[in-house]
């Protein structure tokens, strides 16, 4: 036990020092200030510009910058749907997979380009080497880069800066942070046994002479910028509990910091863009205090084990179920919880068996949204809850609520509001909606508690852009995959829309010189009740749905049934 | 007008960040996997002296015979046979822990393994999350060491010394759990018996 703990106490205080520094990285890239790589990256972008008809020096508004990114997103969404539909008759497609139904492949598109990577196939049976590689990993980059732009833009506009255009933060999001991490990430990849190959799958006769399918493919390119860029969607069906895809504790470790280091790097490039690193570090142990918690309850949950199993075995064994002999209880719980806590929706063992403590952190990560949260998006949520707090208690002290010496009023309170109620309407009103037709419509596998988790599950996941999934649950379906559109959609576009307005509405504030009388924010007092703020208003809007599902399962498993 | 500026922008930019992304990208890394790590960039693919494929390194398989170590469950089944054609599968049960037909199983399995007087151990009646985990633990390795000896009529500590030599250790010694890979150490012991 002691040793598994030892492996998460390292990963973290690897997380710890490499967030600062990667944080640091990211404002010298969007504050425009010198980086290593620039002599390289410079002409590229130079290209990419007069390609794309771009003035990098034109700033957009908010509605601008939100407009320039719905059309991109528009097109390309559109354009891998193509590819995804006519995948038959195009290249790279070695096992001659078909096109995809067309509401599968319209869930598929949707997912990767909202940043989700919801999965209702198998990759290997599914998608061809070309729609890998040529569609979805695309929309890995460019969503990933959509979410790092638009929580760029955010804190320039909280910090009194103009919001930027959108098209060069996007462009350089890629050519400066997701493409140089990538190239290095996947020769690692590589060299730890990743495959990179357009060759068919291997057919092999095993030592006791049957016929062996090994599935494989360019997976190394694939898999990194899955990680980096809290995509999570998996080459192969079983995702990174697939050897091909994460062979070794090695490739284990670096997978797992990629996922963590770019939102928990936000919060430090917030700091410098304020120019406040006291308040970022307090922000950056508020979330890092959750996030150790929830590791903590999983990982004593899976040591622990199924009391049910552990009765016929004769003994207390960690549960292995869902999980791989490499990665153990520690490294799977760990996953498990940074997963869903940055929004990257890739796995390594599998939720569905996860013990309920699991169920508990991994479904309240999918509620909270914050605990690191999502590319970019999750660092704007945090600052969301920032503002709500500074108004909460400016109404308990009586107090013009002020945030950076910026009024907070109606409009800002009104957008922050909007952000915030869209993840429950979009999890909860559906999982409703699917409960009520539990035979007709909800394809749950496992009975009782559990089977509630599994849609909640699956609508959370859709709703905050995570991805990863109770993965029993019988999803491809026209109603699971046209219902969870909505959510995907619904939980990207609108809090994605109302971030942008109000980071314009505060670029555009007169500052109000700080007095004695100002609220601090960049107090250890301030971030503890931030931390209650959030605790409270996640955990009441989600409590009923958390009681009935992996509360009520552990109490039954207790009880020996 | 506007509408018509903006959306060719976009696609003007979807085609050029395409281009880099989706194509020089992954061409990039293929071309140096294949040039420079051809063995893992196909998927570290193991052949017999005469070069017939027999498995990856890093892909489990399924062992039946007293003569082999026997692999973890695999819904899946290793992805062999029919079920598996042309594409190969991976796959996990995804059944809860409350579920009863997951206990049901196990205990079917505990049953089985009594019978064949194996010593129980949770990886052994735990199915694997890929389906094609390629590991057991170091201990079950070593709860089948009399059995494979007596149906190989080998010593013990020879086949010893074989799991220790395909023993994957944790990284730096700290991250992950060591595993012994089951493919090869089976092809270990088949080649000491041809060698012999």
């Amino acid at each position: 036990m002691f040793q598994g703990f030892i492996q998460i106490a390292l990963t973290l205080l690897i997380v710890i020092a490499i967030a600062p520094i990667l944080g640091k990285y990211i404002a010298r890239v969007f504050l425009g200030e010198r980086t290593l790589i620039e002599p390289v990256m410079i002409p590229l972008e130079r290209i990419i510009y007069s390609l794309g008809g771009i003035r990098a020096k034109d700033d957009m508004t908010g509605w601008q910058y939100a407009q320039a990114l719905l059309y991109t997103n528009f097109v390309m969404g559109v354009f891998v749907y193509l590819l995804l539909m006519l995948q038959g008759i195009l290249p790279l497609n070695p096992t001659n997979l078909i096109a995809p139904s067309w509401h599968l492949g319209l869930h598929t598109t949707l997912s990767f380009l909202t940043n989700t990577d919801q999965q209702h196939y198998s990759g290997e049976t599914t998608i061809s080497y070309l729609s890998q590689i040529a569609g979805l990993s695309f929309l890995m980059f460019t969503s990933a880069a959509t979410g790092l732009a638009v929580g760029i833009a955010f804190i320039r506009g909280l910090t009194g800066r103009p919001l930027g255009n959108f098209y060069v933060d996007l462009t350089r999001s890629i050519t400066r942070i997701l493409l140089p991490i990538s190239i290095i990430g996947a020769l690692l990849l590589l060299i730890l046994g990743v495959p990179q190959t357009f060759a068919a799958p291997a057919v092999v006769t095993t030592l006791e002479g049957v016929t062996q399918y090994i599935a494989r493919g360019p997976v190394a390119a694939f898999e990194m910028i899955k990680q980096l860029g809290e995509n999570g969607g998996g080459f192969f069906g079983i995702n990174a509990a697939h050897p091909f895809e994460n062979p070794n504790s090695a490739t284990n470790l670096i997978e797992t910091l990629a996922m963590i280091s770019i939102p928990a790097a936000l919060i430090h490039t917030y700091g410098i863009f304020a120019n406040n690193t006291k308040q970022a570090w307090l922000l950056f142990w508020m979330v890092f205090t959750i996030f150790v918690i929830l590791v903590s309850v999983t990982a004593i949950g899976e040591y622990q084990g199924n009391p049910l199993v552990s009765s016929i075995l004769g003994a207390e064994q960690p549960n292995l179920e869902g999980k791989e002999v490499r990665f153990g209880w520690a490294e799977t719980a760990f996953w498990a919880v940074a997963t869903t806590a940055t929004m990257c929706g890739a796995v390594n063992g599998m939720h569905d068996s996860l013990m309920p403590t699991g169920g508990f952190s991994t479904l309240l990560n999918l509620f909270l949204q914050i605990v690191w949260g999502g590319q970019g998006t999750g660092t704007a949520y945090l600052f969301i809850y920032l503002i709500l707090t500074v108004f909460l208690t400016g109404l308990m002290v009586g107090r013009t609520p002020e945030f950076l010496g910026r009024k907070i009023e109606k409009r800002e309170i009104v957008l922050a509001s909007v952000v915030l109620l869209v993840h429950p309407i979009v999890v909860l009103i559906p999982s409703a909606v699917t409960l009520a037709f539990p035979n007709t419509l909800s394809g749950i596998s496992n009975p009782g508690f559990h089977g509630i988790s599994q849609v909640v599950y699956e609508y959370a996941s859709a709703g905050a852009n995570n991805g990863s999934g109770f993965e029993g649950l019988g999803d491809n379906t026209l109603w699971w995959n046209l219902s969870t559109c909505l959510s995907l959609l619904g939980g990207r576009y609108i809090p994605i829309i109302a971030i942008l307005l109000l980071a314009d509405s505060m670029a555009h504030k007169q500052p109000v010189p700080e007095t004695a009388g100002t609220l601090r924010t960049d107090s250890l007092l301030f971030t503890g009740v931030t931390a209650g703020v959030i605790l409270i208003l996640g955990v009441l809007t989600f409590f009923p749905v958390i009681a009935l599902g992996p509360i009520a399962e552990a109490f039954k498993i207790a009880n020996g049934q | 007008m506007s509408i018509v500026k903006d959306t060719t922008r976009a696609i003007r930019m979807t085609l050029i960040l395409w281009v880099l992304s989706a194509i020089i990208y992954p061409l990039v890394i293929v071309v140096v996997g294949q040039v420079f790590f051809p063995f893992q960039a196909n998927g570290s693919v193991i052949q017999s002296p005469q070069g017939q494929p027999l498995g990856s390194a890093l892909i489990g398989q399924a062992f039946t015979s007293e003569r082999y170590f026997i692999s973890r469950p695999s819904v899946v089944e290793y992805s062999i046979g029919k079920d598996a054609a042309p594409t190969g599968i991976s796959g996990a049960s995804n059944l809860a822990p409350s579920n009863p037909k997951l206990i049901k199983r196990i205990q079917a399995e505990v049953d089985q393994f009594q019978k064949k007087d194996i010593s129980l151990t949770n990886d052994l009646v735990y199915t694997s999350g890929s389906g094609l985990d390629p590991h057991i633990s170091v201990a079950t390795a070593n709860a089948q060491v009399e059995k494979v000896a007596r149906a190989r009529t080998l010593s013990p500590d020879q086949i010893r010394s074989l799991i220790a030599e395909n023993t994957d250790d944790r990284f730096l010694g700290i991250f992950g759990e060591p595993g012994v890979n089951v493919f090869k150490l089976n092809l270990a012991l088949d080649t000491l018996k041809s060698s012999s």
